[in-house]
């Protein structure tokens, strides 16, 4: 983008766990519920009530410690961050300072082909704020405490990113580390995992880092890339003018694809951490590391060499079957029930995915179940189903509530022409298009490939091209 | 019939379950007091159910099916949480606060059979050692109404002290319950930190902060304490252990005493009266058979300046929440957030309460953490540290209460000489230790408490003590 200039970013991302119930109540954590309807006394900070920490929290956190090999605190303090705002009950957030839950590690990602490692400096346990609501009513804010005291793992990367595509690396990583150990749903879209960029410039060779700003809440990977290349470019474009970057939080507004000042250093609040006296140092012992290691599950690294020793598919494929938990988890449900699994990932990673793609979906919202395509694959393998009639399939199976079985039927394409019904259709074909047929007796042998067509044409895809090519050269030779 | 508010409350359990009276006649008689004595000030509350529920009692008695303290009529600090009831804290911030829940020892003593009375006056958020600071006004010490019943729990003690219940709940944060027993004459016990549950209880500082009993002598409040201990898991700094019975230790003949003497700070008393009254108190347990033995208990002149630290900066915190937003008071026509905010709580609370806030806010602040809250924790672990040291040599230390006796009102105008009235009571407080005064003579008629420290959870020592010097002294009675 440019050659004097590098940036340097640092992601703070939040990843909402997916415990049952709050961080430090009994109230329900579901999305999407009736406002205020999942808050309880504790969330909505009424006077006299006292913070429960659920445990569940410290183990999802240590989990994450683990995967990516980081030291774990033996010792993990809660505490009060005091600021003031509507939807935050107590007014302070209960988070941690000093001893957070998970201390350094670090996180690989693949950028051009190549390995990076992105320090991880720590990630903490907080409690997520309730939503103000400022065009529910007229001239009023509403307040939704359901989400207030929802989990919060924190995660903060040293400012080892240089570009915003290896931001979208890392945070992609993130995604598929959390979700592969159902820690979180991930869900981008419901605010299951948001991230805060902190994003400065300086030239090439410099030692020190430019004066940085802090992007605000953005919720998705392509929001992500967009936001830091747009304060990239407005960093430079003022240093370049012989201005200076100054310190201060942005909020990026994805309508308009530009960040806008929210706060300066100056109105930089004070928070007052100081250790929350209602919760005790949360003493973790090693053995509890230890028994929480022992029970990882699979992590995308081990899954694809796995995938490639035991399916015989390749990395590229591998790793692409790995990108997320749902689509791993569908792609070994397929290929453990048909004989060749290479199959499965050609089918998953061609036609699902673009259908996928063009639908803007994702495979857990994916209107061909993983029954589905076993279903599909199994009739490629026994030859009752074209390539051509599967695609044909795929597509109308997405906007129709038939199964699959109805629809071959339906189109015709159960009805494989035998080899005495194709042989009379392609003698018709061969007499309709004369011309053809005598300009390819002439040497035109190109022309060939016109007759399957017409062939597959007239079955409506249904013929195996395989048969089809067979039957037409031998007649051809006659 | 004989004036049954003036008995003791074991006389009045035994009298209930052998009906020589009703629940009915007792209530009817406490709530004559209270309305005979309106000009104490005790109350900011009445229970307009307090006959209802003493009429269930004589049922359950009728039955025999009472609890251990069926049928009593009492009356609880205006700090706990009763459900469907005012809860004001002595602030107009809650002047309307209907509470939708009930604090934990709210609920053991109803179900332990209580007839709750009403709610007493107390210093506004128990910030204060006089009860000048209530919202609902001065309370008046039974005694001498032109004297001070000393804070914060002042309704309480003056409630109990009037006969106007059979015993009192109280808060105790730095004296809190001692130092009013002192001045009205009566017993009062802080248990150890923990001990109480604290769930329901607003809080001051919530580190320091312990619930307690005030009552006629040691033997009731052994009884009444008996019903408020316990673990809770709502309250994750209540101590998990099971609660010996009070009463029966208490009265029991094998508890041995060594009985710990801080010299320093006995020859440092600056009252010759109440020194005196320290030595003709230690007299009287020598003359008992208890073993007395001097100790030097190191830092604890620091305790005051390390409390006035702590507890402001706690206070700053657990007070962020009254922001006029979701319940509390409410300004009128705020013009924006900060506007709402500003005059909500300059409105709704009063000096003393913003002057601890300030004070604590100041104390967390960027740059001062360290000089402040840090040095004050230090010190606060050397504290508990010189306790440790002595419990190695002594059961119990024995102090005055207070320095003196109890002052008129509006006579002590500086906040300094108002928060050294806490200077042999803070101690307990920052240790977590528990502590009872109980009264032990008078000066020109007003009383003075002496003071005895456990070692933790040696509530039912301290008991036995205090029910053993006042088996061999009648200042209890008169």
């Amino acid at each position: 983008m440019n050659n004097t200039w590098e940036s340097v970013i640092g992601l703070e991302v939040h990843v909402q766990l997916s415990t049952e119930s709050k961080i430090f109540s009994n109230a329900p954590t579901k999305f999407g519920q009736t406002q205020n309807s999942q808050a309880s006394l504790v969330d909505l900070g009424l006077p006299g009530v006292l913070p429960v920490l659920n445990e569940k929290t410290i183990e999802m956190a240590i989990k994450f410690g683990c995967a990516i090999n980081a030291n774990i605190s033996s010792k993990a303090i809660f505490a009060r961050k005091n600021y003031f705002y509507p939807d935050l009950p107590k007014g302070y957030q209960i988070s941690q300072l000093d001893d957070p839950i998970v201390g350094e590690g670090k996180i690989s990602i693949e950028i051009d082909n190549k390995e990076k490692f992105i320090g991880i400096t720590r990630a903490h346990l907080e409690e997520d704020a309730g939503k103000s609501l400022h065009d529910k009513y007229e001239n009023l804010s509403a307040i939704d405490l359901n989400r207030a005291g929802t989990p919060l793992l924190e995660i903060v990367s040293e400012p080892d990113l240089r570009s915003a595509k290896e931001a979208v690396a890392y945070l992609k990583k993130i995604h598929s580390i959390i979700t592969f150990l159902e820690i979180s749903d991930g869900n981008m879209s419901q605010g299951s995992m948001r991230c805060d960029a902190n994003v400065s410039i300086r030239k090439y060779g410099d030692k020190e880092f430019g004066n940085r700003t802090e992007l605000k809440n953005i919720n998705s990977f392509r929001f992500i890339e967009k936001a830091i290349d747009y304060e990239i470019a407005r960093q430079i474009e003022i240093v370049e003018n012989g201005g200076s970057i100054y310190q201060e939080t942005r909020l990026y507004d994805a309508n308009k694809n530009e960040t806008r000042s929210m706060r300066s250093k100056e109105h930089a609040n004070d928070y007052r951490y100081f250790p929350d006296p209602d919760l005790i140092p949360i003493i973790i012992s090693k053995e509890k590391i230890q028994e929480i290691e022992k029970s990882l599950p699979e992590l995308p690294e081990q899954k694809i060499v796995r995938f490639i020793k035991d399916y015989k598919i390749s990395e590229y494929e591998s790793k692409n079957l790995n990108a997320s938990r749902e689509l791993s988890n569908f792609f070994e449900k397929v290929a453990k029930k048909i004989s060749s699994p290479d199959l499965a990932a050609k089918w998953i990673l061609g036609d699902l995915m673009a259908i996928l793609n063009k639908n803007n979906s994702e495979i857990q919202d994916s209107k061909i179940s993983s029954e589905d395509m076993i279903n599909l694959l199994c009739k490629i393998e026994e030859g009752s189903l074209s390539g051509p009639g599967a695609k044909k399939i795929i597509e109308l199976c997405w906007s129709s509530s038939e199964s699959i079985d109805v629809l071959i039927k339906k189109e015709g394409l159960d009805e494989v022409k035998g080899e005495d019904e194709l042989l009379k259709i392609i003698t018709r074909i061969l007499e309709d298009n004369s011309k053809q047929l005598e300009q390819y007796l002439n040497g035109k042998d190109k022309l060939f490939g016109f007759f399957v067509g017409q062939v597959m044409k007239e079955t409506q895809g249904s013929a195996d091209p395989k048969l089809v090519n067979k039957l037409l050269s031998k007649k051809l030779k006659q | 019939m004989e004036d049954l508010s003036k008995l003791s409350l074991v006389e009045q359990i035994n009298g209930l379950k052998s009906k020589k009276f009703s629940s009915m006649e007792l209530t009817e008689f406490y709530l004559k007091r209270i309305d005979q004595e309106k000009v104490l000030n005790s109350f900011i509350s009445l229970n307009e159910n307090a006959l209802t529920e003493a009429k269930k009692s004589d049922e359950k008695i009728a039955k025999n099916k009472s609890s251990s303290l069926e049928g009593i009529p009492i009356a609880h600090k205006d700090i706990f949480c009763i459900k469907d009831q005012k809860t004001t804290c002595g602030s107009k911030m809650l002047e309307n606060f209907i509470s939708p829940y009930s604090s934990t020892v709210y609920e053991k003593l109803s179900s332990s059979g209580t007839v709750n009375l009403g709610k007493t006056n107390m210093d506004e958020f128990a910030m204060g050692s006089s009860n000048e600071t209530s919202f609902f006004g001065s309370v008046l010490n039974p005694i001498d109404p032109e004297r001070v019943p000393g804070g914060s729990s002042g309704g309480s003690a003056s409630a109990v002290a009037a006969n106007l219940c059979s015993f009192a709940t109280g808060t105790d944060t730095g004296g809190s319950i001692r130092q009013p027993a002192a001045f009205c004459g009566i017993t009062g016990i802080k248990p150890t930190y923990g001990r109480v549950s604290r769930w329901g209880m607003i809080a001051f500082a919530s580190s320091l902060d312990q619930g307690g009993i005030f009552a006629k002598n040691a033997l009731d409040a052994a009884l009444a304490l008996e019903n408020i201990a316990g673990f809770d898991e709502k309250d994750s700094t209540s101590i998990n252990k099971k609660v010996p019975p009070f009463f029966n230790q208490a009265k029991s003949k094998d508890e041995e005493h060594v009985v710990g003497i801080p010299k320093k700070i006995i020859d440092d008393i600056k009252d010759d009266n109440v020194k005196n009254n320290f030595f003709e108190s230690l007299d009287i347990l020598k003359k008992s058979g208890v073993k007395v033995k001097e100790i030097d208990l190191k830092n604890i002149q620091y305790s005051l300046p390390v409390y006035y630290v702590i507890a402001p900066a706690e206070c700053s915190a657990n007070l962020s929440r009254y922001d006029g937003v979701r319940f509390g008071h409410r300004c009128e026509n705020p013009k924006d957030l900060d506007d709402l905010y500003e005059r909500s709580r300059a409105e709704g609370f009063g000096e003393e309460v913003k002057k601890r806030i300030l004070i604590g806010t100041y104390c967390l602040s960027a740059g001062y953490y360290d000089a402040y809250y840090l040095k004050a924790q230090k010190i606060r672990n050397l504290i508990k540290q010189s306790f440790m040291d002595a419990f190695k040599e002594v059961s119990s230390i024995m102090m005055p209460t207070c320095a003196n006796v109890s002052f008129k009102l509006n006579s002590i105008q500086n906040p300094v000489e108002m928060y050294e009235q806490d200077i042999y009571t803070i101690p307990a407080n920052l240790a977590g230790l528990p502590a009872i005064s109980i009264p032990s003579g008078k000066i020109n008629k007003l009383p003075l408490g002496i003071q005895f420290i456990g070692n933790y959870l040696e509530e039912g020592n301290l008991l036995n003590l205090s029910n053993k010097f006042q088996q061999n002294s009648n200042f209890h009675n008169e």
